[in-house]
């Protein structure tokens, strides 16, 4: 088998890139030299086609800057969405001096040394709301390095003072009138060593961050040329769909696949552990075989799971398993076994799909030992290693290139697609090969928000305030399949947002870990979701007992949290929670603190003729600390409205004989659609604090605000999600 | 044998088996990949397409149906961006990840073709159809009252 030729690296490497920003053939080809020291184009590492002279000059891992002033901006987390692609680079200008809108973005190959994510643990992995906290100040001292080392590379030519001299507007200007683009100094500039400590900005000093600013990629996406991963084109490119066991986990015991191959198109039909793949040279073609194929499955231990058996083990285990303690004050269950007036409830959070509009794709070209990654993911270096291992090659010999994410929401985390789409590739041999699943596929082998029981009791005082309250969260842990966690030791995502700001005397909140049955993963807001669920609900459940408002109720509490109180406040009178609603119509609120954001939520809901929920209005506040792009942050909360509105109200994965029973957008999971989506007020607290994560939290705080709209609506409290008509007639 | 039809005015002839669904004709033969794959089943309206003005979803849509008529896709509303509903979507800034919007635009842009200032209700009518996972829609029906106030100046 040949290697890779020069024409298939340059269209390897020209994917993904936006058009109007795809560079000559000729600066890529060139630019691969140098990607040994891991920088702008994954490509160079396996592929060394290319030894000539880059013209592309990479003064640190933030910045690569062309001879002919070129300038690009490296983005180490995928563009799924939440607007890093925009962000990031927004940190990165702000300190090098240069016309934002000028720049070029590239979205950063794998190599978690240089690119890691420290606030989740090192790996270079796009999710938890950090890509903008964890860039905050990273990228803006990686823009300062190359502006410094800029200024110095004139200095050195010109023979004058560094303290002199000025970069501007991507140009170094000298004091007698010298001048010098960043392009034409980056060649030497990039020699110098990279100043550890250069000098940064006060915020009070930034003319680009802090301004509300149109995304970058807003223009290729409203006439087509954005590249998804779905959209990835290769010379001689294949396509592939794959059959798998309809109970995840299940493996082909035998397959007949004579018919298929007879059919239209087909190239090849190759069995992988998870499956059986059809190659065509369409996909339809593919995904027309596939149907022809005869499998006998081996289902597994996964062909037993069903919904119901999976809330009665959790719910045994919240009464009998290991808890794992989180926090402590007093003895709150002496204080609430000692009280007359005790609440208790118990609510049930439900299994969820992720269900991005872009089905999992990944396409894979293996050619002489070398592997060939190209498409959406939120994770490059775990796919790199774990294709590397799978395919029995070195890690340095797979590239992975990340397209556009036609949504993310924790799905691309996950990398079994892309695992996937290499073995079939390896089997297939020097044709690209793009895998595609079908809206079936992904709704039935998804990674699912596991579904989660919350204990809650509470004791209250003479004056209606708890005394003493205790929280349990049993559900299933994500952290342990994912990153190995084992299960004696506490998982920081199923805690999130758990300790509400209340402050109440003697509190108890632990955790119980339980396997329900179906595999989980890390969905938009996590454990935030179910946790603030609970807590909203039951705070609401308690001012409803104490006879008291439930906004009153909340401030009575919040006297020592000033953040959580403002956002309460703002969102309240925005929302005019003082006066009644139209007949008919209930509002409800919620308050929480997630990814080191504060937020509040109005809704305000009536019951639709069939029973089911109408949400007529959102209101938010948010204190996200200091907003990078405040267009984006309001963009996002309004998202995380919709998200939640889905999962609070018309969402529900169920498993029947270890079947996922939802297949596609028009069963009991459904998403909300333009008719279902109301006028959203969001009220952003102007703040000097450093940034909070801003994708996932209005997720969170949007359920419990909905669900307690329709507690007051109806005078029923549904305690399971989601909160659907047949959920109220029969609360 | 093949199916002639008109795809953004230019003349083609698809060889795909004649009950392809017209995404995938679009996709995968044509090469125009804007046209988005979401659901298979004209659940989302990622796949809107025109045949003829009107918006139909083209993963139901076989290549047999379109012989002969006009197609166009999100392709056919400007290079440059410069479509009313184009520069609306940039002025609000309406896309997040970007994967529904060509479905949105063409949905949009039908709206558009024969209702010259929708309401409320005729947008939900007309948008309801085309999923946004993102959650965009308050962006999007600004975005459509936008455009279609510029529509009614020029």
């Amino acid at each position: 088998m040949t290697s890779f030729t020069k024409s298939e690296i340059a269209a390897i490497e020209s994917v993904g890139i936006p058009k109007g920003l795809k560079a000559s053939r000729r600066s890529f080809l060139k630019t691969s030299a140098i990607g040994g020291s891991g920088l702008l184009m994954s490509f160079a590492l396996p592929f060394k086609a290319a030894e000539a002279a880059g013209t592309v000059h990479t003064p640190n891992a933030w910045v690569h800057i062309a001879d002919d002033n070129t300038i690009t901006l490296i983005s180490a987390r995928s563009e799924m969405g939440q607007g890093v692609y925009t962000a990031l680079p927004m940190l990165i200008a702000e300190e090098l001096n240069v016309d934002f809108r000028k720049m070029k973005v590239a979205i950063a190959p794998p190599d978690a040394k240089v690119y890691g994510n420290p606030l989740v643990g090192g790996p270079q992995l796009t999710g938890g709301s950090t890509s903008v906290r964890d860039a905050w100040e990273k990228l803006r001292v990686g823009g300062a390095q190359v502006r410094e080392m800029l200024i110095s590379a004139a200095a050195e030519k010109w023979k004058v003072d560094r303290s002199t001299l000025k970069a501007v507007n991507g140009t170094v200007v000298g004091p007698k009138g010298q001048k010098a683009t960043y392009g034409q100094l980056a060649a030497a500039a990039s020699k110098l060593p990279v100043p550890e400590k250069p000098p940064i900005k006060d915020p009070s000093q930034f003319t680009i961050v802090g301004k509300p600013t149109r995304r970058l990629d807003t223009p290729a996406k409203v006439n087509g040329t954005a590249e998804f991963g779905i959209d990835v084109k290769l010379p001689g490119m294949v396509y592939a769909s794959l059959e798998q066991c309809p109970v995840i986990g299940g493996t082909v015991k035998s397959v007949d696949s004579s018919k298929a191959k007879s059919m239209p198109g087909v190239i090849d039909v190759v069995q992988i552990p998870d499956g059986v793949a059809v190659v065509a040279n369409t996909w339809w073609r593919a995904n027309q075989a596939r149907k022809a194929l005869a499998i006998t499955w081996d289902e597994g231990a996964g062909a037993g799971v069903n919904t119901a058996a999976m809330y009665e083990g959790t719910r045994a285990a919240s009464k009998s398993g290991t808890a794992l303690p989180l926090k402590a004050v007093g003895d709150a269950d002496a204080v609430i076994g000692a009280s007359q007036n005790v609440v208790r409830a118990e609510y049930a959070s439900q299994n969820v799909s992720h269900s991005p509009l872009e089905p999992m794709n990944f396409t894979a070209w293996f050619k002489d030992g070398k592997m060939a990654l190209i498409g959406p993911t939120q994770w490059q270096d775990a796919a790199q290693s774990a294709i590397a291992k799978a395919v029995g090659i070195k890690d340095a010999d797979v590239s992975v290139k990340t397209t556009f994410l036609g949504g993310g929401f924790g799905r691309r985390i996950d990398i079994d697609f892309i695992v996937q789409a290499a073995l079939i590739a390896k089997a297939v041999g020097g044709k690209p090969v793009k895998l595609v699943w079908s809206r079936e596929d992904d709704m039935t082998h998804d990674f699912y928000r596991p579904l989660a029981i919350h204990t809650m009791a509470a004791s209250l005082g003479a004056d209606g305030k708890p005394t003493a309250m205790t929280f349990r969260h049993t559900g299933q842990s994500i952290t342990g399949r994912v990153f190995g966690l084992p299960a004696p030791v506490q998982d920081p995502l199923m805690t999130e947002a758990a300790i509400a700001g209340y402050e109440i005397p003697a509190t108890k909140h632990d955790v119980v870990k339980h396997d329900a049955g179906v595999r989980v993963g890390y969905l938009r807001s996590v454990s935030h979701a179910v946790n603030v669920y609970a807590n909203e609900s039951f705070i609401d459940e308690l001012a409803l007992k104490a006879g008291k408002d439930p906004v009153e109720y909340r401030m009575s509490m919040l006297s020592k949290g000033p953040r959580y109180a403002n956002v309460l406040k703002l969102a309240t009178e925005k929302a005019g929670w003082s006066s009644a609603p139209a007949a008919g119509r209930a509002r409800g609120v919620a308050l929480m603190e997630g990814y080191d954001s504060y937020l509040a939520a109005v809704a305000e809901v009536s019951l639709n003729s069939d029973g089911s929920v109408k949400v007529h209005k959102l209101t938010f506040a948010a204190d996200v600390g200091y907003m990078v792009n405040p267009d984006t942050v309001e963009a996002q909360i309004t998202s995380g409205g919709v998200f939640g509105l889905g999962m609070a109200t018309m969402q529900n994965i169920t498993v029947d004989k270890g079947r996922v029973q939802q297949t596609n957008f028009n069963g009991a999971f459904q998403l909300p659609r333009m008719s279902d989506v109301p006028p959203m007020d969001v009220i952003l607290v102007k703040s000097t604090e450093k940034p909070g994560g801003i994708g996932e939290p209005s997720v969170a705080v949007t359920i419990p605000a909905i669900a307690n709209a329709v507690a007051k609506l109806t005078g029923k409290r549904v305690r399971s999600l989601p909160i659907t008509a047949d959920a109220i007639k029969s609360a | 044998m093949s199916v002639n039809f008109q795809i953004n005015g230019k003349a083609v002839a698809a060889k795909a088996e004649p009950d392809t669904p017209m995404l995938w004709v679009i996709r995968d033969e044509l090469g125009l990949t804007g046209t988005k794959f979401g659901c298979g089943a004209a659940l989302c309206g990622a796949c809107t397409i025109h045949v003829g003005g009107q918006a139909v979803r083209s993963c139901q849509t076989p290549l047999s149906a379109v012989g002969g008529k006009k197609v166009a896709t999100i392709e056919s509303l400007s290079k440059n961006n410069s479509h009313p509903l184009q520069q609306a979507w940039i002025k609000h800034d309406v896309p997040q990840c970007g994967y529904c919007q060509s479905g949105q635009l063409m949905s949009a842009a039908a709206l558009l073709s024969t209702n010259k200032n929708p309401s409320d209700a005729d947008i939900d009518a007309a948008m309801s159809g085309n999923i946004c996972r993102c959650g965009t829609y308050p962006r999007i029906r600004a975005a459509i009252k936008d455009a279609a106030s510029s529509m009614r100046k020029a």
